[in-house]
Protein backbone atom coordinates (compact mmCIF):
# COMPACT_ATOMS: atom_id res chain seq x y z
CA UNK A 1 0.00 0.00 0.00
CA UNK A 2 1.13 3.47 -0.71
CA UNK A 3 1.91 4.57 2.52
CA UNK A 4 1.80 8.36 1.96
CA UNK A 5 -1.86 7.96 0.96
CA UNK A 6 -2.82 6.23 4.02
CA UNK A 7 -2.95 7.30 6.89
CA UNK A 8 -4.86 5.69 9.97
CA UNK A 9 -4.96 8.24 12.89
CA UNK A 10 -4.54 6.82 16.53
CA UNK A 11 -8.35 8.19 17.22
CA UNK A 12 -8.97 5.72 20.27
CA UNK A 13 -9.54 7.71 23.16
CA UNK A 14 -7.75 6.23 26.25
CA UNK A 15 -9.76 5.28 28.73
CA UNK A 16 -8.89 4.92 32.37
CA UNK A 17 -9.50 1.45 34.40
CA UNK A 18 -12.82 2.92 35.41
CA UNK A 19 -13.49 3.56 31.93
CA UNK A 20 -14.27 7.03 32.54
CA UNK A 21 -12.57 9.56 30.35
CA UNK A 22 -9.89 11.47 31.66
CA UNK A 23 -8.94 14.82 31.21
CA UNK A 24 -5.95 14.37 29.83
CA UNK A 25 -7.40 11.57 27.98
CA UNK A 26 -10.26 13.61 25.98
CA UNK A 27 -9.73 14.15 22.24
CA UNK A 28 -8.14 17.89 22.34
CA UNK A 29 -7.29 17.47 19.09
CA UNK A 30 -10.70 16.79 17.21
CA UNK A 31 -11.77 19.96 19.12
CA UNK A 32 -9.19 21.88 18.04
CA UNK A 33 -9.96 20.07 14.37
CA UNK A 34 -13.67 21.36 15.03
CA UNK A 35 -12.76 24.72 16.40
CA UNK A 36 -10.87 25.68 13.18
CA UNK A 37 -13.45 24.23 10.72
CA UNK A 38 -16.37 26.29 12.52
CA UNK A 39 -14.32 29.38 12.85
CA UNK A 40 -14.09 29.38 8.98
CA UNK A 41 -17.36 28.70 8.09
CA UNK A 42 -18.35 32.01 10.57
CA UNK A 43 -15.28 33.84 8.73
CA UNK A 44 -17.13 32.86 5.28
CA UNK A 45 -20.44 34.04 7.04
CA UNK A 46 -19.38 37.04 7.80
CA UNK A 47 -16.75 37.93 5.37
CA UNK A 48 -17.41 39.00 2.10
CA UNK A 49 -14.04 38.25 0.44
CA UNK A 50 -14.48 35.06 2.02
CA UNK A 51 -18.15 34.10 1.27
CA UNK A 52 -17.16 34.90 -2.51
CA UNK A 53 -14.84 32.48 -2.74
CA UNK A 54 -16.35 29.87 -1.30
CA UNK A 55 -19.31 30.48 -3.33
CA UNK A 56 -17.45 30.07 -6.07
CA UNK A 57 -15.42 26.89 -5.27
CA UNK A 58 -18.26 24.98 -3.31
CA UNK A 59 -19.66 24.96 -7.57
CA UNK A 60 -17.10 21.69 -7.68
CA UNK A 61 -18.36 19.85 -4.69
CA UNK A 62 -20.33 17.40 -6.49
CA UNK A 63 -18.00 16.64 -8.93
CA UNK A 64 -15.58 15.79 -5.98
CA UNK A 65 -18.18 13.80 -3.99
CA UNK A 66 -19.29 12.11 -7.39
CA UNK A 67 -16.33 11.53 -8.90
CA UNK A 68 -15.03 9.95 -5.47
CA UNK A 69 -17.81 7.57 -5.00
CA UNK A 70 -18.07 6.50 -8.46
CA UNK A 71 -14.39 5.72 -9.09
CA UNK A 72 -14.05 3.78 -5.54
CA UNK A 73 -17.17 1.74 -6.66
CA UNK A 74 -15.77 0.37 -10.01
CA UNK A 75 -11.45 0.24 -7.99
CA UNK A 76 -13.62 -2.13 -5.20
CA UNK A 77 -14.88 -4.26 -8.31
CA UNK A 78 -11.32 -4.42 -10.24
CA UNK A 79 -9.51 -4.58 -6.43
CA UNK A 80 -11.73 -7.85 -6.09
CA UNK A 81 -10.86 -9.46 -9.61
CA UNK A 82 -7.12 -8.32 -9.14
CA UNK A 83 -7.24 -9.55 -5.86
CA UNK A 84 -8.77 -13.20 -6.48
CA UNK A 85 -6.52 -13.13 -9.42
CA UNK A 86 -3.28 -12.50 -7.37
CA UNK A 87 -4.45 -15.69 -5.70
CA UNK A 88 -5.63 -17.93 -8.62
CA UNK A 89 -3.40 -20.85 -9.34
CA UNK A 90 -4.47 -20.24 -13.41
CA UNK A 91 -1.01 -18.68 -15.08
CA UNK A 92 -2.39 -16.15 -17.58
CA UNK A 93 -5.07 -14.49 -14.67
CA UNK A 94 -2.28 -14.40 -12.28
CA UNK A 95 0.54 -13.19 -14.08
CA UNK A 96 -2.25 -10.54 -15.75
CA UNK A 97 -3.18 -9.33 -12.04
CA UNK A 98 0.45 -9.27 -10.80
CA UNK A 99 1.40 -6.99 -14.06
CA UNK A 100 -1.52 -4.66 -13.27
CA UNK A 101 -0.94 -4.24 -9.52
CA UNK A 102 2.80 -3.84 -9.76
CA UNK A 103 2.78 -1.37 -12.87
CA UNK A 104 -0.20 0.69 -10.72
CA UNK A 105 2.07 0.51 -7.61
CA UNK A 106 5.79 1.58 -8.83
CA UNK A 107 4.37 4.84 -10.24
CA UNK A 108 3.47 8.51 -8.82
CA UNK A 109 -0.17 8.55 -8.88
CA UNK A 110 0.00 11.98 -10.20
CA UNK A 111 1.95 10.77 -13.05
CA UNK A 112 -0.89 8.33 -12.71
CA UNK A 113 -3.67 10.48 -13.62
CA UNK A 114 -1.95 11.79 -17.06
CA UNK A 115 -0.73 8.55 -18.11
CA UNK A 116 -4.19 6.93 -17.80
CA UNK A 117 -6.11 9.87 -18.26
CA UNK A 118 -3.67 11.49 -21.52
CA UNK A 119 -2.44 8.23 -22.67
CA UNK A 120 -3.67 5.09 -21.21
CA UNK A 121 -7.49 5.89 -22.46
CA UNK A 122 -6.72 7.23 -26.22
CA UNK A 123 -4.86 4.52 -27.08
CA UNK A 124 -7.40 2.07 -25.31
CA UNK A 125 -9.90 3.37 -27.56
CA UNK A 126 -7.97 3.40 -30.95
CA UNK A 127 -7.17 0.02 -30.32
CA UNK A 128 -10.95 -0.33 -30.20
CA UNK A 129 -11.38 1.25 -32.90
CA UNK A 130 -8.86 -0.86 -34.96
CA UNK A 131 -10.74 -3.61 -33.91
CA UNK A 132 -13.43 -2.61 -35.75
CA UNK A 133 -16.10 -0.90 -33.13
CA UNK A 134 -15.92 2.61 -33.93
CA UNK A 135 -19.01 3.12 -31.24
CA UNK A 136 -16.96 6.26 -29.87
CA UNK A 137 -14.09 8.77 -30.60
CA UNK A 138 -11.84 10.19 -28.00
CA UNK A 139 -13.51 13.10 -28.83
CA UNK A 140 -17.00 11.58 -26.53
CA UNK A 141 -14.57 10.57 -23.76
CA UNK A 142 -15.03 13.42 -21.69
CA UNK A 143 -12.04 14.77 -18.96
CA UNK A 144 -14.59 13.45 -16.19
CA UNK A 145 -14.72 9.97 -17.21
CA UNK A 146 -10.88 10.18 -17.97
CA UNK A 147 -10.60 10.94 -14.96
CA UNK A 148 -12.85 8.02 -13.12
CA UNK A 149 -10.64 5.97 -15.20
CA UNK A 150 -7.72 7.05 -13.97
CA UNK A 151 -8.49 6.67 -9.94
CA UNK A 152 -10.63 3.83 -10.27
CA UNK A 153 -7.59 2.05 -11.91
CA UNK A 154 -4.97 3.19 -9.66
CA UNK A 155 -6.85 2.43 -6.44
CA UNK A 156 -8.05 -1.13 -7.94
CA UNK A 157 -4.27 -1.99 -7.33
CA UNK A 158 -4.31 -0.49 -4.02
CA UNK A 159 -7.49 -2.49 -2.90
CA UNK A 160 -6.48 -5.38 -4.78
CA UNK A 161 -3.65 -6.27 -2.02
CA UNK A 162 -6.27 -5.12 0.83
CA UNK A 163 -8.48 -7.91 -0.83
CA UNK A 164 -6.23 -10.08 -0.80
CA UNK A 165 -4.69 -9.80 2.61
CA UNK A 166 -8.38 -10.24 3.75
CA UNK A 167 -8.87 -13.32 1.67
CA UNK A 168 -5.38 -14.83 2.83
CA UNK A 169 -6.40 -14.25 6.53
CA UNK A 170 -9.16 -16.53 6.28
CA UNK A 171 -7.94 -19.96 7.71
CA UNK A 172 -7.50 -23.19 4.98
CA UNK A 173 -10.20 -24.92 7.38
CA UNK A 174 -13.09 -22.72 5.69
CA UNK A 175 -11.63 -23.54 2.58
CA UNK A 176 -11.88 -27.58 3.13
CA UNK A 177 -15.05 -27.10 5.18
CA UNK A 178 -17.32 -25.44 2.60
CA UNK A 179 -15.91 -28.02 -0.33
CA UNK A 180 -15.69 -31.44 1.94
CA UNK A 181 -19.61 -30.26 1.53
CA UNK A 182 -19.69 -30.10 -2.17
CA UNK A 183 -19.96 -26.57 -2.49
CA UNK A 184 -17.36 -25.32 -6.19
CA UNK A 185 -14.47 -23.24 -5.65
CA UNK A 186 -16.96 -20.18 -6.84
CA UNK A 187 -19.72 -21.05 -3.90
CA UNK A 188 -17.03 -21.23 -0.98
CA UNK A 189 -15.42 -17.88 -2.13
CA UNK A 190 -19.06 -16.27 -2.63
CA UNK A 191 -20.90 -17.77 0.97
CA UNK A 192 -18.06 -18.67 2.85
CA UNK A 193 -14.65 -17.12 2.60
CA UNK A 194 -15.33 -13.73 0.89
CA UNK A 195 -17.89 -12.62 3.33
CA UNK A 196 -15.79 -12.96 6.63
CA UNK A 197 -13.07 -11.73 4.31
CA UNK A 198 -14.88 -8.46 3.52
CA UNK A 199 -15.88 -8.43 7.11
CA UNK A 200 -12.30 -8.31 8.13
CA UNK A 201 -10.87 -5.63 5.49
CA UNK A 202 -14.00 -3.34 6.16
CA UNK A 203 -11.87 -0.66 8.16
CA UNK A 204 -9.15 -1.08 5.85
CA UNK A 205 -11.50 -0.22 3.16
CA UNK A 206 -12.75 2.67 4.40
CA UNK A 207 -9.92 4.51 5.61
CA UNK A 208 -8.95 4.01 1.52
CA UNK A 209 -12.47 5.75 1.05
CA UNK A 210 -11.13 8.87 2.96
CA UNK A 211 -8.19 8.83 0.95
CA UNK A 212 -9.66 8.76 -2.64
CA UNK A 213 -11.62 11.62 -1.22
CA UNK A 214 -8.33 13.50 -0.46
CA UNK A 215 -7.03 11.97 -4.51
CA UNK A 216 -10.22 13.13 -6.20
CA UNK A 217 -8.29 16.56 -6.08
CA UNK A 218 -6.06 15.41 -8.08
CA UNK A 219 -8.80 15.26 -11.12
CA UNK A 220 -8.37 18.80 -11.48
CA UNK A 221 -5.34 18.54 -13.62
CA UNK A 222 -7.16 16.92 -16.41
CA UNK A 223 -9.53 20.32 -16.43
CA UNK A 224 -12.19 18.15 -14.09
CA UNK A 225 -14.33 20.97 -11.76
CA UNK A 226 -14.24 19.76 -8.72
CA UNK A 227 -13.03 21.79 -5.53
CA UNK A 228 -9.30 22.31 -6.20
CA UNK A 229 -10.26 23.65 -9.85
CA UNK A 230 -12.54 25.42 -8.84
CA UNK A 231 -10.38 26.81 -6.21
CA UNK A 232 -7.14 27.23 -9.00
CA UNK A 233 -9.37 28.71 -11.25
CA UNK A 234 -10.74 31.22 -8.65
CA UNK A 235 -7.79 32.02 -7.22
CA UNK A 236 -6.23 32.75 -10.43
CA UNK A 237 -8.71 35.04 -11.97
CA UNK A 238 -9.40 37.07 -8.87
CA UNK A 239 -5.51 36.45 -7.04
CA UNK A 240 -7.18 35.72 -3.79
CA UNK A 241 -4.92 33.14 -3.28
CA UNK A 242 -5.65 33.30 0.85
CA UNK A 243 -9.21 32.74 0.62
CA UNK A 244 -9.23 30.84 -2.36
CA UNK A 245 -6.67 27.95 -0.73
CA UNK A 246 -8.18 28.51 2.94
CA UNK A 247 -11.30 27.79 1.92
CA UNK A 248 -10.67 24.14 -0.36
CA UNK A 249 -8.32 22.96 2.81
CA UNK A 250 -10.90 23.07 5.32
CA UNK A 251 -13.73 21.85 3.05
CA UNK A 252 -11.42 18.81 2.53
CA UNK A 253 -10.86 18.85 5.79
CA UNK A 254 -14.53 18.66 6.68
CA UNK A 255 -15.23 15.63 4.75
CA UNK A 256 -12.38 14.04 6.12
CA UNK A 257 -13.20 14.15 9.34
CA UNK A 258 -16.74 13.61 9.06
CA UNK A 259 -15.87 10.70 7.33
CA UNK A 260 -13.04 9.48 9.71
CA UNK A 261 -15.77 10.03 12.46
CA UNK A 262 -18.48 8.30 10.84
CA UNK A 263 -15.99 5.19 10.39
CA UNK A 264 -14.60 4.93 14.06
CA UNK A 265 -18.23 4.64 15.14
CA UNK A 266 -19.07 1.93 12.32
CA UNK A 267 -15.44 -0.04 13.26
CA UNK A 268 -16.59 0.19 17.12
CA UNK A 269 -20.17 -1.20 16.18
CA UNK A 270 -18.40 -4.33 14.02
CA UNK A 271 -15.93 -5.03 16.79
CA UNK A 272 -18.31 -5.31 19.55
CA UNK A 273 -20.63 -7.37 17.23
CA UNK B 1 -24.08 -52.19 -6.12
CA UNK B 2 -20.97 -53.83 -4.05
CA UNK B 3 -20.51 -54.32 -0.43
CA UNK B 4 -18.10 -51.90 -0.51
CA UNK B 5 -18.76 -48.31 -0.02
CA UNK B 6 -14.99 -46.92 -0.04
CA UNK B 7 -12.04 -49.12 -1.56
CA UNK B 8 -9.07 -47.67 -1.67
CA UNK B 9 -6.31 -49.76 -3.78
CA UNK B 10 -2.76 -48.97 -3.65
CA UNK B 11 -2.81 -45.35 -2.83
CA UNK B 12 0.23 -43.33 -2.82
CA UNK B 13 0.45 -39.52 -1.26
CA UNK B 14 4.03 -37.61 -1.44
CA UNK B 15 4.87 -34.38 -0.01
CA UNK B 16 7.52 -33.52 -1.80
CA UNK B 17 10.30 -36.22 -0.95
CA UNK B 18 7.99 -37.49 1.83
CA UNK B 19 5.96 -40.55 1.82
CA UNK B 20 3.15 -39.66 3.90
CA UNK B 21 1.36 -42.70 2.41
CA UNK B 22 3.43 -45.76 1.15
CA UNK B 23 0.99 -48.02 -0.77
CA UNK B 24 -2.26 -48.56 1.17
CA UNK B 25 -5.46 -50.24 0.37
CA UNK B 26 -8.97 -50.96 2.26
CA UNK B 27 -12.14 -51.63 1.53
CA UNK B 28 -15.06 -49.98 4.46
CA UNK B 29 -18.13 -52.08 4.27
CA UNK B 30 -21.59 -50.09 4.20
CA UNK B 31 -22.39 -49.82 7.90
CA UNK B 32 -19.61 -50.71 9.20
CA UNK B 33 -17.22 -48.28 11.71
CA UNK B 34 -14.04 -48.50 10.76
CA UNK B 35 -11.21 -47.09 13.59
CA UNK B 36 -7.99 -45.89 12.29
CA UNK B 37 -5.38 -45.34 14.93
CA UNK B 38 -1.79 -44.84 15.09
CA UNK B 39 1.62 -42.88 15.56
CA UNK B 40 1.38 -39.43 14.56
CA UNK B 41 2.62 -38.68 11.31
CA UNK B 42 1.59 -42.05 10.28
CA UNK B 43 -1.17 -41.06 7.37
CA UNK B 44 -4.24 -41.96 8.94
CA UNK B 45 -5.24 -37.76 8.62
CA UNK B 46 -3.63 -37.91 4.88
CA UNK B 47 -5.45 -41.85 4.18
CA UNK B 48 -8.79 -39.93 5.30
CA UNK B 49 -8.27 -36.50 3.42
CA UNK B 50 -7.63 -38.24 0.35
CA UNK B 51 -11.40 -40.49 0.68
CA UNK B 52 -12.54 -36.85 -0.42
CA UNK B 53 -10.13 -35.74 -2.75
CA UNK B 54 -9.09 -32.71 -0.04
CA UNK B 55 -5.21 -34.30 -0.45
CA UNK B 56 -5.01 -35.41 -3.92
CA UNK B 57 -3.63 -38.61 -4.49
CA UNK B 58 -0.06 -38.87 -5.62
CA UNK B 59 -1.31 -42.38 -7.25
CA UNK B 60 -3.73 -45.21 -6.52
CA UNK B 61 -7.06 -45.13 -6.93
CA UNK B 62 -10.15 -44.90 -4.53
CA UNK B 63 -13.85 -45.92 -5.26
CA UNK B 64 -16.70 -44.26 -3.73
CA UNK B 65 -19.93 -46.64 -3.92
CA UNK B 66 -17.97 -48.11 -7.14
CA UNK B 67 -17.29 -45.09 -8.69
CA UNK B 68 -13.86 -44.35 -9.38
CA UNK B 69 -12.84 -40.42 -8.60
CA UNK B 70 -10.63 -39.13 -11.53
CA UNK B 71 -10.08 -35.39 -9.15
CA UNK B 72 -12.45 -34.23 -11.90
CA UNK B 73 -14.08 -31.06 -10.04
CA UNK B 74 -17.59 -31.52 -11.07
CA UNK B 75 -17.41 -35.40 -9.57
CA UNK B 76 -15.60 -34.58 -6.74
CA UNK B 77 -18.16 -31.85 -6.01
CA UNK B 78 -21.12 -34.48 -6.26
CA UNK B 79 -19.23 -37.33 -4.80
CA UNK B 80 -18.37 -34.77 -1.96
CA UNK B 81 -21.88 -33.66 -1.20
CA UNK B 82 -22.24 -37.67 -0.06
CA UNK B 83 -18.88 -37.65 2.38
CA UNK B 84 -19.91 -36.15 5.18
CA UNK B 85 -16.45 -34.86 7.14
CA UNK B 86 -15.84 -33.63 10.54
CA UNK B 87 -12.60 -31.76 11.52
CA UNK B 88 -10.13 -31.82 14.35
CA UNK B 89 -11.03 -27.61 14.57
CA UNK B 90 -15.16 -28.23 13.96
CA UNK B 91 -14.31 -25.48 10.90
CA UNK B 92 -17.42 -23.73 11.19
CA UNK B 93 -18.74 -21.13 9.64
CA UNK B 94 -18.07 -18.31 11.83
CA UNK B 95 -20.01 -15.18 10.53
CA UNK B 96 -23.37 -17.87 10.64
CA UNK B 97 -25.63 -18.87 12.99
CA UNK B 98 -25.49 -22.68 14.30
CA UNK B 99 -28.62 -23.18 11.82
CA UNK B 100 -26.95 -21.64 8.47
CA UNK B 101 -23.92 -23.31 8.72
CA UNK B 102 -26.02 -26.66 8.60
CA UNK B 103 -28.37 -25.06 5.87
CA UNK B 104 -25.98 -23.26 3.61
CA UNK B 105 -24.23 -26.47 1.93
CA UNK B 106 -28.37 -27.88 1.64
CA UNK B 107 -29.27 -25.05 -0.58
CA UNK B 108 -26.41 -24.60 -2.53
CA UNK B 109 -25.39 -27.92 -3.23
CA UNK B 110 -28.62 -29.44 -2.98
CA UNK B 111 -30.92 -27.07 -4.06
CA UNK B 112 -32.98 -27.24 -1.45
CA UNK B 113 -35.88 -24.50 -0.56
CA UNK B 114 -34.91 -22.42 2.57
CA UNK B 115 -37.90 -24.06 4.53
CA UNK B 116 -36.72 -27.86 4.25
CA UNK B 117 -33.49 -26.86 5.22
CA UNK B 118 -33.98 -25.57 7.99
CA UNK B 119 -36.34 -28.19 8.89
CA UNK B 120 -33.82 -30.55 8.68
CA UNK B 121 -31.41 -28.73 10.21
CA UNK B 122 -32.96 -28.37 13.48
CA UNK B 123 -34.03 -32.19 13.20
CA UNK B 124 -30.11 -32.59 13.42
CA UNK B 125 -29.46 -30.46 15.98
CA UNK B 126 -31.63 -32.10 17.77
CA UNK B 127 -30.38 -35.37 17.19
CA UNK B 128 -26.96 -34.20 18.46
CA UNK B 129 -28.76 -32.52 21.62
CA UNK B 130 -28.13 -28.40 21.11
CA UNK B 131 -31.89 -27.30 19.05
CA UNK B 132 -31.86 -24.52 22.13
CA UNK B 133 -28.35 -22.94 20.09
CA UNK B 134 -30.02 -23.08 16.34
CA UNK B 135 -29.72 -19.17 16.47
CA UNK B 136 -26.00 -18.98 18.49
CA UNK B 137 -22.85 -17.83 16.49
CA UNK B 138 -20.12 -20.39 16.90
CA UNK B 139 -17.60 -17.99 18.92
CA UNK B 140 -20.53 -18.51 21.80
CA UNK B 141 -20.54 -21.97 22.08
CA UNK B 142 -17.78 -24.13 23.95
CA UNK B 143 -15.73 -27.03 21.43
CA UNK B 144 -17.61 -29.86 22.33
CA UNK B 145 -20.92 -27.78 21.22
CA UNK B 146 -19.13 -26.52 17.90
CA UNK B 147 -18.23 -30.10 17.31
CA UNK B 148 -21.62 -31.44 17.63
CA UNK B 149 -23.13 -28.85 14.86
CA UNK B 150 -20.72 -29.74 12.78
CA UNK B 151 -21.57 -33.16 12.57
CA UNK B 152 -25.41 -32.26 12.42
CA UNK B 153 -23.89 -29.99 9.48
CA UNK B 154 -22.40 -32.98 7.34
CA UNK B 155 -25.72 -35.53 8.76
CA UNK B 156 -28.03 -32.71 7.50
CA UNK B 157 -26.31 -33.86 3.51
CA UNK B 158 -27.51 -37.11 3.75
CA UNK B 159 -23.90 -38.52 3.76
CA UNK B 160 -23.37 -42.07 2.60
CA UNK B 161 -20.45 -42.07 4.93
CA UNK B 162 -19.02 -40.13 7.73
CA UNK B 163 -15.88 -39.20 8.03
CA UNK B 164 -13.81 -38.72 11.31
CA UNK B 165 -10.55 -36.97 11.80
CA UNK B 166 -9.39 -36.51 15.50
CA UNK B 167 -12.77 -35.08 16.33
CA UNK B 168 -11.78 -34.72 19.93
CA UNK B 169 -8.50 -34.01 19.89
CA UNK B 170 -9.06 -30.04 19.93
CA UNK B 171 -11.35 -30.60 22.77
CA UNK B 172 -11.25 -30.06 26.57
CA UNK B 173 -11.34 -33.01 28.32
CA UNK B 174 -15.05 -32.95 29.80
CA UNK B 175 -16.42 -32.25 26.12
CA UNK B 176 -14.76 -35.34 24.81
CA UNK B 177 -17.67 -37.33 25.73
CA UNK B 178 -20.69 -35.34 24.66
CA UNK B 179 -18.97 -35.59 20.84
CA UNK B 180 -18.37 -39.22 21.11
CA UNK B 181 -21.54 -40.01 22.46
CA UNK B 182 -23.06 -38.73 19.33
CA UNK B 183 -20.58 -40.56 17.33
CA UNK B 184 -21.17 -43.79 19.48
CA UNK B 185 -25.30 -43.08 18.38
CA UNK B 186 -24.48 -42.77 15.05
CA UNK B 187 -22.85 -45.79 14.57
CA UNK B 188 -25.60 -47.88 16.59
CA UNK B 189 -28.15 -46.40 14.21
CA UNK B 190 -25.73 -48.45 11.32
CA UNK B 191 -24.00 -44.84 9.65
CA UNK B 192 -20.25 -45.95 7.80
CA UNK B 193 -17.69 -44.23 9.58
CA UNK B 194 -14.29 -43.89 9.34
CA UNK B 195 -12.71 -42.17 12.45
CA UNK B 196 -9.31 -41.04 12.94
CA UNK B 197 -9.35 -40.94 16.56
CA UNK B 198 -6.66 -41.52 19.75
CA UNK B 199 -9.88 -42.27 21.82
CA UNK B 200 -9.20 -46.11 22.40
CA UNK B 201 -12.94 -46.46 24.75
CA UNK B 202 -14.54 -45.30 21.76
CA UNK B 203 -12.54 -48.02 19.00
CA UNK B 204 -13.54 -50.62 21.76
CA UNK B 205 -16.83 -49.52 22.12
CA UNK B 206 -17.94 -48.95 18.81
CA UNK B 207 -15.46 -50.18 16.12
CA UNK B 208 -15.94 -53.22 13.88
CA UNK B 209 -12.67 -52.69 12.59
CA UNK B 210 -9.62 -50.94 13.85
CA UNK B 211 -6.81 -50.15 11.94
CA UNK B 212 -3.08 -49.76 13.31
CA UNK B 213 -1.01 -47.48 10.31
CA UNK B 214 2.48 -46.40 10.83
CA UNK B 215 4.64 -45.23 8.68
CA UNK B 216 2.50 -44.62 5.83
CA UNK B 217 1.41 -48.41 5.56
CA UNK B 218 -1.49 -50.00 7.00
CA UNK B 219 0.14 -52.54 9.81
CA UNK B 220 -2.80 -54.74 11.03
CA UNK B 221 -6.22 -54.81 10.47
CA UNK B 222 -8.33 -56.18 12.73
CA UNK B 223 -11.28 -56.12 15.54
CA UNK B 224 -11.34 -54.31 18.46
CA UNK B 225 -10.85 -57.57 20.67
CA UNK B 226 -8.12 -58.79 18.75
CA UNK B 227 -6.04 -55.36 18.33
CA UNK B 228 -5.99 -54.68 21.94
CA UNK B 229 -5.75 -58.06 23.63
CA UNK B 230 -3.89 -59.73 20.48
CA UNK B 231 -1.14 -57.37 19.00
CA UNK B 232 0.49 -59.64 15.94
CA UNK B 233 3.17 -57.09 14.94
CA UNK B 234 5.74 -55.44 16.93
CA UNK B 235 4.94 -51.92 15.83
CA UNK B 236 1.25 -51.87 17.36
CA UNK B 237 2.38 -53.42 20.62
CA UNK B 238 4.70 -50.87 21.20
CA UNK B 239 2.13 -47.71 20.43
CA UNK B 240 -0.45 -49.72 22.25
CA UNK B 241 1.90 -50.03 25.48
CA UNK B 242 3.12 -46.26 25.05
CA UNK B 243 -0.46 -45.41 25.03
CA UNK B 244 -1.94 -47.88 27.01
CA UNK B 245 0.24 -47.25 30.30
CA UNK B 246 -1.95 -44.54 31.76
Amino acid sequence: MGDIYHTDPEIETIEDLSGKRTFASLPWWLYALILVIVYTAWSVYTRENLREAFDFIIQGIGTTISAAILSYLIAIVLGLIAGLGRMSKNIIFNNIATFYVEFIRGIPMLVLIFFIGLVGVPTAISWLNELGFTLITNKDISTYSRAIAALSITYGAFLAEIFRAGIQSIGKGQMEAARSQGMSFGQTMRYVILPQAIRNVLPALGNDFVAMVKDSSLVSLLAVGDITYEAKLYSGSSFRFKEAYTILTILYLMMTVALSSLLRVFERRLRND
Amino acid sequence: MTDNIIEIKNLYRYFDKVKALDGVSLDIKRGSVVVVIGPSGSGKSTMLRCINHLEEPTSGEIYVDGELLTGEQKQLNEVRADIGMVFQLFNLYPHLTAKENITLAQKVVQGRTEEEANRIAMEKLIRVGIAEKADVYPSNLSGGQQQRVAIARALAMDPKIMLFDEPTSALDPEMIKEVLDVMLDLAEEGMTMVVVTHEMGFARAAADEVIFMDEGMIVEQTTPDGLFNNPQHERTKLFLSQILQH
